[in-house]
C-alpha cells in the first residue's frame, strides 16, 4: 500500500466521523491530543498526501531560468558586466518548518550566482527580504543560502538582512492610485535587476508581496497590513478576493512604473512536512491506517512529551527540518509567474468541502511563521488560528458566520525576550486595555510602530518590528468579526482570557460551550493541518 | 472650685508632650480657662514653638476643645494662655536661657511630668531624667530664688516588687526599702556608662560591630558600613546599659529601672527641697481615656499595648501572671483630674503626714488579671485582627503560666527562628524566596519583642501590692460636686466591663494600626500605591541598577561570553577550565568590595581589541544581556521615560557591555578601560559606579541636571546599593537579595518581582554557542 501511495499521492478527503472513527490526532503545541470527535455530525478534513517533488531540481531549475514566463527575457539575457544585481530572497518564516539542506534558496541563489559570474557582474547584493521581521541570524543565513555562498558574500557586506529602519537605505517609490506610499529598499531600487528568489508555501505568498511587502518598511506595509484591509480579505490566502493582494499588486506596478526591473523566481514545495519515515511520520498517516508499531510509537512519543519542559520540547521540535521536494518553479515577469506557482499551491493543498460547519476545530502546532528558533507566544497562538488557518479557504469560511472556533494549543504565558520584546508589552499593556483590533489600531499602532527602542531593537538586535505584533492581531481580525466564540482547549487560562477567548480543559467542554452559541448538537468539522490543506468550501 | 483655685495662676509644665502631659495641658485649658501655662520642652531642630504647636496642640486630644472654640478662636486661646520654653530635665540648670527662667520664675505652680517611662531606657539616662529631674528643677527654682508648689509626678511602683499594702507614705518610710545613698547611684550610673563606652570602643569590639555591618549590609561601602558600625556600637551600649539598669533595679527589689530611680528621685528631690513645696502624685498603669477628652483617646503605644496586639496576632499565645493577680490600671483622666485637684489644694502643711497621693484601682475596684484575660479573648473573638494574606487570626486560650516556662517556649521560638534566618541569610535567595526570608525576620523581631515584654511587664503583672489610696479618696470627698463632674478621679466608678471592650481595646488596636477588615477586594493594594507614587510624573530622576535589576547576568558572564566567543577546541576548554578555578576567589573578592573585584576582573580584558570587542559585543547584547533580561523591568524604564522622567542606568558593567541599552535610558553612567593602541589595557579609567561611588554618581547627576533626590526613584537589588537607594525618595528594591529584602520590608519600600521571560532555557556557564564565529 506504502508504495501505491508513492506512484499516486491520494488527494485530500473529507472523513465523515461515525462510531467507528479512531480519535483523530490534534497538534497541541511541541505535543499532541487524540481527540474523539461526536460522531454523525463531526467530520474532518484530511491534506492531500505529498506531490511527487521534482526529479531534477537542479535541471529545472536552470531551466526556469532560461525559459521565462510571460513578458521577460531569460535570467542570461539580462546579466551584463558593470551592472547592479541584487537577489532579494525569502526570510526565515519559510518554508514551515525550516526544510533540510540544501534549502531551495540555495539552489535558486547558486544557479542565478552561476549565470551573473558568467556575465561578469560583479556588483552582487543579496538580501533577505524580512520587511519587519526579525533579522536572521548567521546560522539561518547560512542554512537559507548555503555556506559557499554566505561564505563568499557575508564577509565583505553583501549579504545582509534588510533593515527597513534604516534612514539612508530606505525610498519612497511613489504612491499607488489609491494613496498608498510605495517604500522600496534602496539597494533594490537602484538595481539595474531584482531577482526575488521565493518559496511559496502558502497561496497567500509570492507575486508581488513578495518585493513590495518584503522589501518596503512601516510607511509602505501600513497601507495594507491594518484592520480594513484584512476585514476585506476573504479570504487573504485567496488573491482573487484578498484586499491585502489588491494592495500589494497596486504596489508592484508603482514599483515597475518606477523603472524596477524584477526578475521573479518562484517555487513550490510538496506535502511532505513530517517526512514518509522517522518519528513524526505517523502525523502524515490517517488514524485508521496506522500500524500497531504507529500506535506505539505515538503513545510513547507522547508520554515522553508529556514530562518533558518546555524548553527541552521546544528545542527537540524545532530542531526537526522538513524534507520538502521541490514539485516546481517558475521565472520571468512577476504576475504571469505567479499565476503558474498559484495553481502548483492549490495542486497540492486544495480540499473541496461541501457547506459550513457551526463549530470549527483545529490543533494548532508548535510553529508559525514568526517562531522559527523561537518561542510561540500567545499573540502567534492567536495568529496562527485565527489569522492563518481559519482563513486557509476559497469560497466561504469553514465555519458558519457567528459559529464557534475552538483551538487546542497550550498558549503558554511565554514570550521570548530577544525575538519578542514589543509582543510582550503589546499583551501585558494593550490587551490588558482592549482586545479590538480597531481600537487597538487606532490607539497603539503609530505609538509602537516608531518606538525607538524597539527600533533600535530590530536593527541590531533579532527583535521583530515594534509594530509586528499590531499585524498578528489584525491577521485574525477577519475571524474575530466572523466568529461567535472562541475556545481554546489545553491553554493557560490566563493567557487565554487576556486575549478575549474562553479556556477549556478538554475538547468536550469546549464543545460544550459552544453549544451555548450556537444551539445543541451542532455540527463540527475539524481541519487536519499541517500538513497544510486549503479548505475549497462551496 | 477646682477652676477657680486655678485662676490667675501660671503653672509651669514639664513632659506636655508625653502621654500624661498632653492630657494635661489639654484638660488645663478646657476646664480652667483662667490659668496660664508655661510648657518646658526639649526644643529639638525646630524649637519649642514649633514643639508645642506640632507635638502638642495638633493631637486629636485637643479636637474638642477645637471643635467647641472654633480654630481661630482656640489658636488665639492657645497663643494668649502658653508659653512655650526651651528647657531639659536632663541638663543642669534645666539648660533655660534669661527668658526661660523669667518665665520659670513667674510660675506659682510647677508640674513635672517629664520622665524616662520606658522601661528598657539605658540606666544612666533614667537616672537622669527620673532621678535627677525632679532634682534639678528644685535645684533651679531655688537658684530662682522662688518656692513655687511643685507637683511631681512619680509612680505607685516605687514601692518596689512587695506583696500586700503599699500605702501612700514616703519611699524611705516604707520597712521593705533598702537604704542606699542616691548620690552614689547617680555616681556609679556615669562611670558604668563610661566604662561601657571604653568597652565598646576595644579594637576586638569594634572588629565585631564592622563584621555585623558587613553581614547586614554586604559591600556597601565605607561610608555606608561606617555609619552602620556605629550605630550598632551605640545600639549595643544602650543594650548593656539596659541591662545594667534591670540588673540594678531587680538587686534593690524593684521591677525595673523606671520604678528604681522614680523611688530614688523622690528622695532626694525631698532632700534637696528646700522652701519648695512637693507633693508627690503617684498613678499605676496608665491607660487610654475614660471619657476626657475623649473616651478611648491614647497617645503612642504603651505598656499593655504591645502585650495585647502581640497576643492577638497570635504571637504571645502565653503570658506570665496569676488569674486572680490585679492589674492596676488606671485610666489617663483620672491621673490628670487627680493633679489637677492636688494642685488646685496645694501642697500640705508640716503636720499633715506625707504629701502623696497614689491613682491606682487595685485596692478599691481591682481589675483581676484573669478578668482582663477573658475580656481581651472575648473581644478578639468577635473582631480578630487579619494577617498577611487577610486570614483572621485566632486567638490562642490563655494558661497562666509561670515566667519561666514562657520565656523558654519563646526562647526555643527565637533559637528555631534564628537558625531559619543563618540558613536564608548564606543562600543565594532573591525576589520571593528572599521575601520570605524577611518575613522571618520579622518574625524574629517580634518573637524578640515578645521575650522582652515578658521580661519587663511580667514582673507587674505578677505584681501583688495592694496601692492604699486614702490621700486620694480624703482628696475626691473634699470636692464639691461640679469638681467631681469636670475632674472625676474615683476609681470605684469604672466598670471594667465596659472600659476594657468599649474604650481601651478598640483604641488599642486603632493605635496599633492593626487591620481589623479582611483586605478590601479590589481595592488598591500597598504596592500599587506605592507604584502609583513612583510613577507620579511629578518625578524627576530614576536611577536603574543594572545587574539583577534590569538582566540576569553579571560582568563575570559577559566576561565568559566575549572570552568564549571567538575561542574553539582545546582552546576553549582551557579558558572554561581556568574561569571555574577562579571562581571561588572571585566570589570571596566581591563580597568583600565591589570596587576591588571590577578592578581585579577587568584586568583580564588586557590586550582585547576594541574593534572586535564593539561587534562582539553587540551580539552578546542579543544572545546574553536581552535574554536574560526582565521585561517587566525594561518596560518599567520606558514607562518612566514616557512619563518625563530622567532614566538614568548607573552599573559597574564596562561601557561597550551596556552601550546597546544606550538607547533605552537618557544616559549611563558605567565603568570604562583605559585604551592603548586599539587594545584595552585592563585599567579602569575612573572609579567604577558602586556601592558609595553609585551614590555619588547618583548626586552628581542630580546636581548636573539640577534634579530633586527627593522627588527621584533608585531601582537596585543589593544591600550594597543602599546608599544609593536611600538617597532617593522613592527607593525600590528589585528581587532583593535577604538582606536588602529585609531592610525593605522594614522600610516600607516597594518590592519588585522582575523575572525573565519563562520558557527560556538556562545554561550554567554563559559561553558564546560553539562552532559559529570565525568559521
Amino acid at each position: 500500500m506504502s508504495n501505491g501511495r508513492h506512484l499516486a499521492p491520494r488527494p485530500g478527503f473529507v472523513l465523515d466521523v461515525d462510531r467507528n472513527s479512531p480519535p483523530i490526532v490534534f497538534h497541541h503545541g511541541e505535543g499532541f491530543r487524540m481527540e474523539k470527535l461526536p460522531a454523525g455530525r463531526s467530520r474532518v478534513i484530511y491534506p492531500a498526501e505529498p506531490l511527487e517533488g521534482l526529479a531534477d531540481p537542479d535541471g529545472a531549475i536552470r531551466h526556469a531560468l532560461d525559459n521565462p514566463i510571460g513578458d521577460s527575457e531569460p535570467l542570461r539575457a539580462l546579466l551584463h558586466a558593470g551592472m547592479k544585481l541584487t537577489v532579494a530572497f525569502d526570510d526565515i518564516s519559510l518554508p514551515l518548518p525550516p526544510m533540510r539542506r540544501p534549502d531551495i534558496r540555495q539552489r535558486v541563489i547558486e544557479a542565478v550566482l552561476d549565470l551573473a559570474a558568467e556575465a561578469g557582474v560583479d556588483d552582487v547584493h543579496l538580501i533577505a527580504a524580512l520587511a519587519i521581521h526579525r533579522r536572521m541570524t548567521e546560522d539561518e543565513l547560512r542554512h537559507a543560502v548555503g555556506d559557499r555562498v554566505y561564505d563568499a558574500f557575508a564577509p565583505d557586506g553583501r549579504l545582509y538582512n534588510h533593515d527597513a529602519e534604516d534612514p539612508d537605505g530606505m525610498v519612497v517609490l511613489g504612491e499607488t492610485p489609491h494613496g498608498e506610499d510605495v517604500q522600496f529598499s534602496r539597494r533594490a531600487a537602484e538595481s539595474d535587476l531584482v531577482v526575488y528568489v521565493n518559496i511559496n508555501l502558502v497561496a497567500m505568498d509570492g507575486g508581488h508581496k513578495s518585493t513590495a511587502t518584503g522589501l518596503s518598511g512601516y510607511t509602505g506595509l501600513r497601507h495594507h497590513h491594518n484592520v480594513h484591509t484584512m476585514q476585506s480579505s476573504r479570504s487573504f490566502m485567496d488573491q482573487e478576493s484578498s484586499a491585502l493582494h489588491a494592495s500589494n499588486w497596486r504596489m508592484g506596478k508603482v514599483i515597475r512604473d518606477a523603472g524596477v526591473k524584477i526578475f521573479q523566481i518562484e517555487t513550490t514545495v510538496n506535502n511532505d512536512t513530517f517526512g514518509r519515515e522517522g518519528p513524526l511520520a505517523l502525523l502524515q498517516k490517517r488514524e485508521w491506517e496506522w500500524s500497531t508499531r504507529d500506535r506505539m510509537q505515538f503513545l510513547a512519543m507522547k508520554a515522553g512529551l508529556d514530562v518533558m519542559p518546555s524548553s527541552a520540547k521546544r528545542k527537540v521540535f524545532s530542531s526537526w527540518q522538513a524534507p520538502y521536494a521541490l514539485t516546481s518553479v517558475q521565472a520571468g515577469e512577476v504576475e504571469a509567474v505567479h499565476e503558474v506557482t498559484t495553481a502548483n499551491v492549490y495542486r497540492q493543498h486544495l480540499v473541496p468541502v461541501e457547506g459550513q460547519t457551526d463549530v470549527l476545530t483545529m490543533g494548532l502546532p508548535y510553529i508559525c511563521p514568526y517562531n522559527v528558533n523561537s518561542i510561540m507566544n500567545p499573540i502567534l497562538v492567536m495568529c496562527l488560528g485565527l489569522g492563518y488557518f481559519f482563513n486557509l479557504y476559497r469560497g466561504r469560511p469553514l465555519v458558519r458566520e457567528g459559529g464557534v472556533l475552538i483551538m487546542s494549543h497550550p498558549t503558554a504565558w511565554e514570550f521570548h525576550p530577544v525575538h519578542h520584546p514589543s509582543y510582550i508589552d503589546f499583551f501585558e499593556q494593550v490587551l490588558a486595555d482592549t482586545t479590538d483590533p480597531v481600537e487597538i489600531e487606532r490607539k497603539y499602532e503609530k505609538q509602537f510602530a516608531e518606538d525607538e527602542w524597539y527600533i533600535h531593537l530590530y536593527r541590531n538586535s533579532y527583535a521583530y518590528h515594534g509594530v509586528h505584533p499590531f499585524y498578528m492581531w489584525y491577521w485574525g481580525s477577519h475571524a474575530l468579526q466572523h466568529l461567535g466564540r472562541v475556545v481554546v482547549v489545553g491553554g493557560d487560562p490566563a493567557a487565554v482570557r487576556r486575549m478575549g477567548f474562553q479556556p477549556a480543559s478538554t475538547l468536550q467542554d469546549a464543545l460544550e460551550m459552544a453549544s451555548d452559541v450556537v444551539g445543541p448538537q451542532p455540527t463540527v468539522t475539524h481541519i487536519k493541518n499541517p500538513p497544510i490543506l486549503m479548505a475549497d468550501v462551496s | 472650685m477646682i477652676p477657680e483655685k486655678l485662676t490667675g495662676r501660671r503653672i509651669a509644665i514639664t513632659g506636655s508632650t508625653g502621654f500624661l502631659g498632653t492630657a494635661l495641658v489639654e484638660r488645663l485649658l478646657r476646664c480652667a480657662p483662667d490659668c496660664e501655662l508655661v510648657l518646658v520642652v526639649r526644643p529639638g531642630r525646630r524649637g519649642a514653638d514649633r514643639r508645642v504647636e506640632r507635638d502638642i496642640l495638633r493631637n486629636d486630644a485637643f479636637e474638642r476643645l477645637r471643635a467647641d472654640l472654633g480654630s481661630e478662636a482656640f489658636a488665639q486661646m492657645a497663643n494668649r494662655r502658653i508659653t512655650a520654653v526651651a528647657g531639659d530635665v536632663t541638663v543642669d540648670g534645666l539648660g533655660l536661657d534669661e527668658e526661660g527662667r523669667a518665665a520659670l520664675a513667674s510660675c506659682d505652680l510647677v508640674i513635672h511630668s517629664a520622665a524616662a517611662v520606658s522601661f528598657d531606657s539605658p540606666l544612666d539616662q533614667a537616672v537622669e531624667v527620673n532621678l535627677l529631674g525632679p532634682v534639678r528643677i528644685v535645684q533651679t527654682l531655688a537658684e530662682l530664688g522662688v518656692a513655687p508648689h511643685l507637683v511631681a509626678v512619680s509612680t505607685c511602683y516605687v514601692a518596689g516588687s512587695r506583696r500586700g499594702a503599699a500605702p501612700e507614705e514616703s519611699v524611705d518610710a516604707s520597712p521593705f526599702f533598702v537604704d542606699v545613698d542616691w548620690r552614689t547611684e547617680v555616681d556609679s550610673a556615669r562611670r558604668i556608662r563610661n566604662e561601657t563606652e571604653t568597652d565598646s570602643r576595644t579594637p576586638e569590639r569594634l572588629q565585631d560591630f564592622r563584621e555585623q555591618a558587613h553581614g547586614e549590609l554586604g559591600a556597601a561601602g565605607t561610608p555606608s558600613l561606617a555609619a552602620k558600625t556605629e550605630q550598632l556600637r551605640s545600639r549595643w551600649v544602650d543594650d548593656r546599659m539596659a541591662e545594667a539598669g534591670v540588673a540594678r533595679a531587680s538587686s534593690l527589689g524593684f521591677p525595673d529601672a523606671y520604678a528604681y530611680t522614680k523611688a530614688l528621685g523622690e528622695i532626694a528631690s525631698a532632700e534637696v527641697a528646700g522652701n519648695v513645696p512637693i507633693s508627690v502624685v503617684r498613678p499605676a498603669i496608665i491607660e487610654s481615656a475614660l471619657a476626657d477628652p475623649s473616651p478611648g483617646w491614647i497617645r503612642g503605644f504603651r505598656m499593655a499595648e504591645p502585650v495585647i496586639i502581640s497576643y492577638a496576632r497570635g504571637l504571645l499565645k502565653e503570658f506570665p501572671g496569676v488569674p486572680e493577680g490585679t492589674i492596676d490600671v488606671i485610666p489617663v483622666d483620672f491621673v490628670v483630674a487627680a493633679i489637677c485637684a492636688v494642685a488646685a489644694r496645694g501642697p500640705l502643711g508640716p503636720d499633715d503626714g506625707d504629701d502623696i497621693v497614689q491613682v491606682a484601682s487595685g485596692s478599691v475596684n481591682p481589675l483581676r488579671y484573669g478578668h482582663l484575660v477573658d475580656m481581651v479573648r472575648e473581644w478578639f473573638t468577635e473582631h480578630p485582627i487579619y494577617d498577611d494574606i487577610g486570614q483572621p487570626i485566632p486567638v490562642p486560650e490563655w494558661s497562666f503560666p509561670g515566667r519561666g516556662r514562657v520565656k523558654k517556649q519563646l526562647e526555643r521560638a527565637g533559637t528555631a527562628l534564628d537558625r531559619a534566618q543563618k540558613v536564608f541569610d548564606v543562600l543565594p535567595v532573591r525576589g520571593r524566596q528572599a521575601e520570605a526570608g524577611a518575613r522571618l525576620e520579622e518574625r524574629r523581631e517580634l518573637v524578640r519583642r515578645a521575650e522582652g515584654y515578658v521580661d519587663l511587664y511580667g514582673a507587674y503583672a505578677e505584681c501583688e501590692a495592694v496601692y492604699g489610696l486614702d490621700n486620694l479618696l480624703g482628696l475626691w470627698d473634699s470636692l464639691d460636686d461640679a469638681d467631681r463632674q469636670s475632674f472625676c478621679f474615683d476609681p470605684r466608678v469604672i466598670d471594667w466591663d465596659h472600659y476594657a471592650p468599649e474604650v481601651h481595646l478598640p483604641s488599642v488596636v486603632r493605635a496599633g494600626r492593626v487591620p481589623m477588615k479582611p483586605p478590601a477586594r479590589g481595592g488598591e493594594s500597598r504596592s500599587a500605591r506605592l507604584r502609583r507614587q513612583i510613577l507620579a510624573p511629578e518625578r524627576q530622576l530614576v536611577a536603574f541598577d543594572l545587574e539583577n535589576t534590569l538582566i540576569a547576568s553579571n560582568v563575570v558572564a559577559s566576561y565568559a561570553w566575549l572570552g568564549s566567543h571567538r575561542l574553539r577546541g582545546r582552546d576553549r576548554a582551557r579558558f572554561v577550565a581556568g574561569l571555574v578555578a577562579e571562581i571561588p576567589t572571585l566570589l570571596s573578592l566581591d563580597r568583600k568590595d565591589r570596587s576591588d573585584f571590577l578592578r581585579h576582573f577587568y584586568r583580564r580584558y588586557e590586550g582585547a581589541p576594541v574593534d572586535q570587542i564593539a561587534v562582539d559585543s553587540l551580539e552578546k547584547f542579543s544572545e546574553l544581556i536581552l535574554a536574560k533580561s526582565f521585561p517587566t523591568g525594561i518596560r518599567r524604564v520606558r514607562e518612566h521615560r514616557n512619563l518625563g522622567h530622567h532614566t538614568v542606568l548607573i552599573t559597574g558593567a564596562l561601557n561597550f557591555v551596556v552601550e546597546p541599552f544606550r538607547p533605552l535610558f537618557d544616559d549611563i553612567v558605567s565603568a570604562e578601560l583605559g585604551v592603548v593602541d586599539g587594545t584595552y589595557n585592563g585599567r579602569l579609567t575612573t572609579v567604577p559606579p558602586t556601592g558609595e561611588a553609585r551614590y555619588q554618581a547618583l548626586l552628581d547627576h542630580a546636581a548636573a541636571r539640577d534634579l530633586d533626590l527627593r522627588e527621584s526613584v533608585a531601582y537596585a537589588d543589593s544591600a550594597s546599593d543602599l546608599p544609593m537607594l536611600e538617597a532617593v525618595g522613592f527607593p525600590v528594591a528589585v528581587n532583593p537579595e535577604t538582606r536588602l529584602a529585609g531592610i525593605a520590608r522594614k522600610r516600607g519600600w516597594l518590592v519588585e518581582d522582575f523575572r525573565k521571560s519563562p520558557g527560556m532555557r538556562r545554561n550554567l556557564l554563559p559561553l558564546a554557542p560553539a562552532g559559529r564565529a570565525g568559521r
